[in-house]
């Protein structure tokens, strides 16, 4: 693939286009394993109180920061005011300014509510935060994160670890034509092929988290995400034949046997 | 005194932040400390000396999508 196809992100270059969650993994180690097999340069965390009585080990004993960037999430945030406190708290512990942003509407669907996700996404721009929102797939609220200065828009390809796939690509295709922001699809996937019916539609990225950590073999399930993504990325810059219904025959029709 | 630490009420010594992290065998660089409600710079653990009555939050990063 060629070398310059880099995703940009608020003026910062990733090779990889595959971000991964690092949750619901049976061990620290399995989830170290699953990132290197996955290729991927951000992954998401979460911000949780400190367990003040098990011991300390920590996700973070077994990252190597210098090789991943964190991007802290704001799962479980179903307020505004919920999501910027933890946005505050996570760039506190971790010294940057990389936040998914993500405000949801009700427990059993996990969709976003995005009324509460603009104010947000407005609220943490104006801090200086690098917003990277997770929304549903209407390139209306894309459009309008993307006016308040978000760095990416993550719409939704099916509800989160629903394994669902892309559910709704004529939405993602209307929101790639709408922003200019890179696109990238969070929530949904379920195998590599959505991950790579992602990527031929254009998007910049995917974002998976149990479509990894709740395979059979995690490991593996990482490495055919990598591969995917790749071969994604790669089909659509090589460009798709058009879709035709009837046959066109591959072999010359010239000099058949007569 | 007593201070509430992740929601838990805690008899503690008179101590700064700094401290009450060691004690409770925390590494300071890998949390976020919230003090009453505000965020506590790492700064300022070495400088800040809790209050009774205080609440304290102390959260760090663990496996999430």
């Amino acid at each position: 693939m060629a070398t310059n196809d880099k995703l940009v992100i608020a003026g910062r270059e990733f090779s990889s286009r595959l971000m991964v969650g690092t949750g619901k993994y049976a061990s620290f180690k399995e989830t170290a394993l699953a990132l290197e097999a996955s290729g991927a340069e951000i992954i998401t965390v979460a911000v949780r109180r400190v367990n003040l009585d098990r011991n300390k080990e920590s996700l973070l004993d077994y990252i190597d920061l210098k090789k991943y960037t964190l991007l802290p999430n704001t799962a479980g945030c179903y307020t505004a005011d919920d999501a910027v406190r933890t946005c505050r708290l996570a760039r506190e512990a971790g010294m940057s300014d990389f936040v998914k942003l993500e405000v949801l509407g009700n427990e059993k669907t996990l969709f976003p509510d995005n009324e509460e996700l603009l104010k947000a996404a407005k609220i943490l721009v104006k801090e200086g935060f690098t917003v990277l929102p997770y929304t549903s797939d209407d390139p209306i609220v894309c459009k309008k994160l993307e006016d308040l200065g978000c760095a990416a828009v993550m719409p939704l390809g099916a509800p989160i670890g629903s394994g669902l796939g892309i559910r709704n690509p004529y939405n993602i295709r209307i929101i790639l034509e709408t922003v200019k922001i890179p696109v990238i699809v969070d929530a949904g996937v379920g195998t590599a092929s959505d991950a790579a019916i992602a990527m031929e539609l254009g998007c910049d990225g995917v974002l998976m988290n149990t479509a990894i950590a709740g395979a059979k073999n995690p490991i593996a399930m990482a490495e055919a995400m990598n591969l995917a993504v790749r071969a994604g990325r790669l089909a659509y810059l090589a460009g798709r034949i058009p879709r035709k219904l009837y046959a066109t025959a591959s072999s010359p029709l010239e000099g058949l046997l007569e | 005194m007593q201070v509430t630490i992740n929601g838990e009420l805690r008899d503690v010594p008179p101590q700064t932040t700094q401290q009450l992290l060691e004690s409770l065998g925390i590494d300071p660089r890998k949390v976020a400390v919230e003090r009453n409600a505000e965020i506590l710079p790492k700064a300022e653990y070495v400088t800040t000396t809790l209050a009774d009555g205080d609440r304290i939050e102390i959260l760090h990063f663990v496996g999430g999508g």
